[in-house]
């Protein structure tokens, strides 16, 4: 019984990891190719969950809501990008982060104007409903499989994206010096914004798949905001293969600290102090790592070339 | 000597003018309305100010701030009602947290606190404040009656809670009823929306029941992710858990769970009927426990105000503590520790014709139910 939970809590903190992948790619993308932190990057989440929210309910399919949460996500970063963000590129940092803060704020009272304060339905689709059976007697979710399963499918789009495609040579260009590539004749314009968008939809794709699984509510992006930023810090700014491989460290270390910790804890004091020694120990475990990480590696593990 | 004669008739002028026209009587409400836990807090001051509406009474103030949930800020919102708004009352706090930040500067400062909902022990025992009144519960109570009702089922429960205040309080309460084993005990984070781990847990631990205290979103989460996780191992919880207003983001998969509370929508009595018209009529929507619960708190403030000035604090408190008011939630009395007493019902989840989840009034688990803590209260 025990390999089944030990499997079982392993999928979870990869499924976990696979989320704040979609999040932190998006974030570390956008840093690394216009040197801007977006912090607004998790109301673009809220949105991409709202929109699947009310798209599913208004037409019954989980998948033109899915749709939906693409197109509004990648939309109205498109539209921040050009309306706000553009201004902001030649500014320091704090001039970013003040602009993106006010930015959640403004998206979260829209967001609570337009649907209300209350939770929003979003059902996991029939199809994927239910439970699989495990090696070793347990049984996993399918849906959290299907996420699972989305994650690498991005993982793989992105990296050939990046390394194929004529888009994500501009990227990487733009990357190492966006002087050069606008002087010879790129436009760096509609590159931002793309860049922008593309980021946009892949927190909104998240929000709308963790919608299904937590409920749609406003200021749901503001916590995952948080952790992919310790995503981004631990793989290194910039880097999309630090994103993938912090993603999956934050993912697995959380998940496992949650559940072994109390455990080993029980062994050695009372059972209810140890659950809750053991949480409070749980849920700093992931700064720790960081911590950690960042004592050895300064710039994170994948740290792109500044 | 003219000096002195013309400031003493000066201020005998302000002293006439103050009693010719009273100042109205100002409430600081301080209550989330921003975030996860919103919901709860805009039910809250929803049922409040309506009951205030209802009642015409021209003479009240109310000051409404929004605490993000977050302890830090209600502190300094509370600070800015007392000094600068210099209110009379103060009430609207829905998390215990956020409530243990608050409640114990407030009354020492000597002004008087109504908690519509939460109800930390820490506040019921030893450490209780003539000031303090909770018109709602103490944090025990729910789930002792689930405690007690869960020994008429279940042998081997799993428990969880978030850990703040109540998720103690509430698990304390639990155990201090239910006399089967315990199959595992978690303490999750606050505002925890992912439970694959628990869940995970609880499959293993061969629990044959779970009980679960989870208010607002996070309860959400828990029962959509559980309904689907395949366990199948029939889980109970406090009314906070099943309550109105997160039943319809949880869906089906809260039919037929059975859960405690003091209210449910059903419950025969005229204030009561009154009430749920009356928030039907303006809101559209049914109301959940935390606005029965600030519904009482208003109406109970108001039928103090009748009898007493707010500014006896002495004659005010009396008043508060007859509790001569028509509550919804049937017979109310305040014990020696300023906590009510009052009957526990255990509810089950049922849908209506009209297709909305709601609950249904199937057992009384205490009658006059009395919290652990009143003997250790000095007053």
């Amino acid at each position: 019984m025990f390999t089944a939970l030990l499997i079982e809590q392993l999928l979870n903190g990869l499924q976990l990891g696979v989320m704040l992948f979609l999040m932190a790619a998006g974030l570390t993308l956008i840093f690394g190719v216009m040197g801007l932190i977006n912090l607004a990057h998790g109301s673009l989440y809220m949105i991409g969950a709202f929109a699947c929210a009310t798209v599913a309910a208004a037409t019954g399919s989980f998948w033109i809501g899915l749709i939906a949460s693409l197109a509004a996500a990648a939309g109205v970063g498109a539209i921040i990008e050009v309306a706000v963000i553009r201004r902001l590129y030649d500014r320091d940092h704090l001039d970013q982060v003040l602009a993106t803060f006010a930015l959640i704020l403004i998206l979260s009272e829209g967001a609570r104007w337009l649907f209300g304060s209350f939770p929003l339905y979003l059902d996991i689709p029939p199809l994927l409903q239910g439970a699989v059976p495990l090696p070793g007697g347990g049984q996993y979710q399918l849906y959290r499989l299907a996420i699972i399963g989305v994650g690498v499918a991005v993982a793989v789009g992105l990296y050939l994206l990046i390394s194929r495609t004529r888009l994500g040579m501009r990227i990487r260009a733009g990357e190492s010096d966006r002087e050069m590539i606008a002087a010879l004749g790129v436009d760096i314009g509609t590159l931002y914004t793309v860049v922008f968008a593309l980021g946009a939809a892949l927190a909104g794709l998240a929000g709308a798949l963790v919608g299904a699984l937590q409920s749609v509510q406003v200021g749901m992006g503001e916590p995952v905001l948080i952790l992919a930023f310790v995503v981004i810090v631990i793989g290194g700014i910039g880097s999309i293969k630090g994103a993938l491989v912090g993603a999956v460290i934050v993912g697995v270390v959380d998940t496992m600290g949650r559940f072994l910790l109390p455990s080993m804890l029980a062994l050695t004091m009372p059972a209810s102090q140890a659950t809750t020694i053991g949480a409070a120990l749980a849920s700093m475990l992931i700064y720790v790592v960081m911590a950690l990480i960042l004592a050895f590696r300064p710039s994170g593990l994948f740290a792109a070339q500044s | 000597m003219n000096r002195i004669l013309a400031a003493s008739l000066l201020g005998l002028s302000l002293a006439t003018s103050s009693l010719a026209n009273a100042e109205p009587v100002k409430i600081g409400v301080i209550t989330t309305l921003s975030g996860g836990g919103a919901g709860l807090g805009i039910d809250m001051r929803d049922a409040f100010t309506l009951a205030i509406k209802q009642s015409g009474n021209k003479d009240l103030e109310l000051v409404i701030e929004d605490d993000a949930q977050k302890p830090e800020l209600a502190v300094q919102i509370a600070e800015k009602m007392i000094q600068g708004d210099k209110v009379d009352l103060m009430t609207g706090i829905i998390w215990s947290n956020l409530a243990m930040a608050v409640v114990p500067n407030a009354v020492a400062q000597d002004v008087i606190y109504l908690s519509p909902n939460a109800g930390p022990s820490a506040l019921a025992g030893a450490n209780c404040n003539p000031n303090y009144f909770n018109v709602a519960y103490q944090n025990d109570n729910f789930h002792e009656a689930m405690g007690q009702y869960a020994n008429k089922d279940y042998k081997n429960a799993f428990i969880l809670a978030p850990n703040y205040p109540a998720g103690k309080d509430a698990l304390t309460g639990f155990k201090r009823y239910y006399k089967g084993a315990l199959a595992g005990e978690i303490y999750t984070q606050v505002g925890q929306t992912d439970y694959a781990a628990e869940i995970a847990q609880i499959r293993a631990s061969g629990a044959d029941s779970v009980y679960f205290f989870l208010p607002g979103g996070m309860g959400i989460a828990f029962m959509k992710q559980y309904a689907q996780s395949g366990v199948g191992i029939p889980v109970t919880g406090p009314g906070f858990s099943f309550s109105q207003d997160v039943l319809p983001a949880i869906g089906d998969a809260a039919l037929g769970v059975k859960n405690s509370a003091t209210w449910s929508k059903d419950l025969d009595n005229e204030a009561n009927k009154k009430f749920v018209e009356a928030f039907k009529a303006e809101y559209k929507r049914l109301p959940s426990i935390y606005a029965a619960q600030s519904w009482d708190t208003a109406n109970l403030i108001l039928a103090a105000l009748s009898k007493a000035s707010v500014k006896d604090k002495d004659a005010f408190r009396t008043a508060l503590k007859a509790a001569d008011f028509k509550s919804v939630r049937g017979e109310f009395a305040f014990n020696n520790n300023n906590h009510p007493i009052q009957n526990i019902y255990v509810r089950e989840v049922v849908k209506e014709d009209d297709g909305v989840l709601t609950n249904k009034i199937i057992a009384t688990a205490f009658e006059d139910h009395k919290d652990a803590y009143a003997e250790k209260c000095g007053m």
